[in-house]
């Protein structure tokens, strides 16, 4: 298992649009992805999880990762966060 | 026999086709014990995948129809058929209780809406609703029911429905939506203004159409004057074919004029306008030729949501207003709230009167806070285009000069900052009361131009409530003692220098137009629409002679005498 934390600077939080991204990146992959914030984790690849969160500007968020394709996943999480300007 | 509904005409023009109804089936779930779960399984599979395939459909076509951004929604729709969470717990639902698929889906879906509806943001309780259309997608194939799909239609139809919601009309496909016909609603319900904006003919509050109208049965829709005919005669459709066919040749014809200027016959040249509400309006202000924004009114930003918005969406919504008009004025509003547009959200006191109460500038006078963030927001857009900001609802001189300094002073901050404000900013007031219409004089020594809001006017200087029916017959545009305020404002305005623009009704009315051409009116502002048929109006009159038609007008006792006059003597 891998993981990172990352904080949240962008001024909308996770919201819509980054939140469908995230979970079609996290779906290419076969390892379980999650992600955690405020002590709740979720599936990654699941959109109504991903949502519910409600991740804001400021939250710290972590990521984990667990199966074969594990490095390569958190990677693409990663630059999909930064393109988005999220973290 | 034909039978004729009566409503209201939301959006004018006629239509003629098959009746689409968009009922809401039944699809309510019984709940039952399976034997074969896995067999469970793979039929609640089968209908997500069904249900997917159908919203890729709608998808791409949003996508073509509407752009990827209105698209985006249904992306959302789909990953949400994707969820492993939700797919998980509806499989494990029925391993576990060994209850149908249908009930299973249904119960995690309560489960998980009453979670999001819950949650302390709004973006995030609109997702409930998302589910919810999903869940009802997917429970509709697992009933085999046919859910009617206003996306999916692929012929011409006339849409009836008890009313159509923003996600209906969203979807809705002009090629093939010729017109539309409600239950429910008025000229200013959602489903109306739509209309209006997508130019599809529409009769709403009809209160039984989709009762009286079966699936296929061929409607009429007369959007001029609130009539629905079901299944008329051949004759009778012949003669609606004609007429529409009339509507349309008179359009085309109009739309020649799209890029000409609006100047008489003896070359005075004014300016015709649009009202917008949202930037999205502004396609049609282009369509129709117009040659500015009369009026955006800045209200839209703040209704229909839990906060006030953010400056920075305030920045963006202005900024792409100014932007997609170029060079071409747009002279924005600022905040009129209060009267008949409430924002619960600002939790204002229930007033007995509340259009002679604290609204629009008085309010943005007290709650400071709130018009700064909207100056703020303006004055950063204003190197996008040519902006002119106007206050609402003045009454006096010092509000005016107190609204003016907030707005300096907002300016001096942003240019302190290092921010590029624009020096070209022209700032001018609604004339809305009688008071400022009398003293306009005055007020024009120190404001840049004059917008006359005639709804308003007419309603405070005839001291008729325009929401009350009972007094509807003191809305009277052409009386005298209305022309003789325009005219005041109007040489008001000329006598300093200054110019004058209307953005009521008035303004796209056919006979006030040679009326305010008389009176020397310098903007017409009104709905896109109406734009084109005002400018070949306006391009057929000679301002002399209107001259005199309104000289005479002036003296007359009676709004119905001018109105007979200007008829007669403009023979229409």
């Amino acid at each position: 298992m891998t993981n990172h934390t990352y904080t949240v600077v962008a001024e909308s939080g996770i919201h819509a649009r980054p939140a469908t991204g995230l979970v079609q990146t996290a779906s290419k992959f076969v390892s379980d992805v999650f992600m955690e914030y405020k002590g709740k984790k979720v599936n990654l690849k699941s959109i109504l999880g991903v949502m519910s969160l409600g991740v804001g500007q400021g939250g710290s968020i972590s990521i984990f990762a667990e199966g074969t394709d594990q490095q390569e996943a958190l990677e693409a999480i990663e630059s999909f966060l930064k393109t988005e300007g999220i973290i | 026999m034909t039978e004729i509904l009566k409503g209201i005409a939301a959006s004018s023009g006629i239509a003629i086709g098959k009746a689409f109804l968009m009922t809401e089936p039944d699809l309510t779930v019984t709940k039952s014990t399976v034997t074969n779960k896995e067999e469970e399984i793979t039929r609640f599979h089968e209908a997500v995948n069904a249900a997917k395939l159908e919203l890729q459909k709608i998808r791409d076509r949003a996508e073509v129809d509407l752009g990827t951004e209105n698209a985006a929604i249904f992306d959302a729709h789909l990953l949400v058929l994707s969820d492993p969470e939700l797919l998980g717990a509806v499989e494990s639902k029925v391993n576990d209780e060994a209850v149908n698929a249908e009930t299973a889906l249904q119960e995690t879906a309560d489960t998980l809406i009453v979670m999001f509806e819950q949650l302390d943001n709004e973006y995030m309780r609109e997702r409930a609703a998302d589910i919810r259309d999903v869940t009802k997608r997917v429970i509709a194939r697992l009933l085999e029911v046919e859910v009617p799909n206003i996306g999916l239609i692929d012929e011409e139809v006339i849409i009836i429905s008890k009313d159509l919601a923003p996600s209906d009309t969203a979807q809705l496909n002009r090629a093939f939506a010729k017109g539309f016909t409600t239950d429910m609603g008025g000229r200013t319900s959602h489903s109306a203004i739509m209309a209006r904006s997508l130019e599809i003919p529409a009769v709403v509050g009809t209160k039984n159409a989709t009762s009286a109208i079966k699936q296929g049965d061929l409607i009429v829709v007369d959007g001029d004057n609130g009539e629905v005919l079901i299944n008329p005669p051949t004759d009778v459709v012949e003669s609606y074919v004609e007429k529409r066919n009339e509507q349309e040749a008179e359009k085309k014809q109009l739309s020649l004029l799209k890029n000409k200027k609006t100047i008489t016959l003896d070359g005075i040249q004014v300016e015709v306008a649009a009202n917008i509400g949202t930037p999205k309006d502004v396609e049609s202000v282009l369509e129709n030729g117009g040659e500015g924004v009369g009026l955006y009114r800045t209200e839209f930003l703040y209704m229909e949501r839990d906060t006030l918005p953010t400056e920075e969406e305030q920045f963006q919504a202005y900024k792409q207003v100014l932007e997609k008009m170029g060079d071409k004025p747009v002279v924005v509003r600022t905040l009129d709230i209060g009267g008949d547009k409430q924002l619960p959200y600002l939790n204002l006191p229930e007033e007995m009167n509340p259009f002679l109460g604290f609204r629009a500038i008085r309010l943005c006078l007290e709650e400071q806070t709130i018009f700064r963030t909207q100056l703020r927001a303006l004055l950063r857009a204003s190197t996008f285009g040519n902006l002119k900001i106007m206050f609402p609802m003045i009454a006096t001189l010092e509000e005016f000069r107190e609204a003016k300094k907030l707005l300096l002073e907002e300016k001096e901050q942003l240019q302190q900052e290092g921010t590029l404000v624009s020096e070209q900013i022209e700032i001018g007031i609604m004339v809305e009361i009688p008071s400022t219409a009398i003293l306009a004089d005055q007020f024009a020594k120190e404001v840049d131009f004059f917008s006359i809001g005639t709804n308003d006017l007419i309603q405070y200087t005839m001291a008729a409530d325009r929401m009350n029916e009972s007094v509807a017959y003191l809305y009277q545009p052409y009386h005298p003692a209305i022309l003789r305020l325009v005219k005041m404002v109007i040489d008001a305005s000329h006598a300093q220098g200054k110019w004058t623009g209307m953005c009521g009704e008035m303004a796209g009315d056919t006979i006030a137009i040679p009326l305010l051409i008389g009176l020397g009116l310098d903007e017409f502002s009104m709905s896109a629409p109406s734009m084109l048929k005002a400018r070949n109006q306006i391009n057929q009159l000679t301002q002399l002679e209107m001259k005199q038609i309104t000289e005479k007008a002036l003296s007359m006792q009676t709004s119905e005498q001018v109105k007979q006059y200007v008829k007669e003597t403009l023979k229409f």
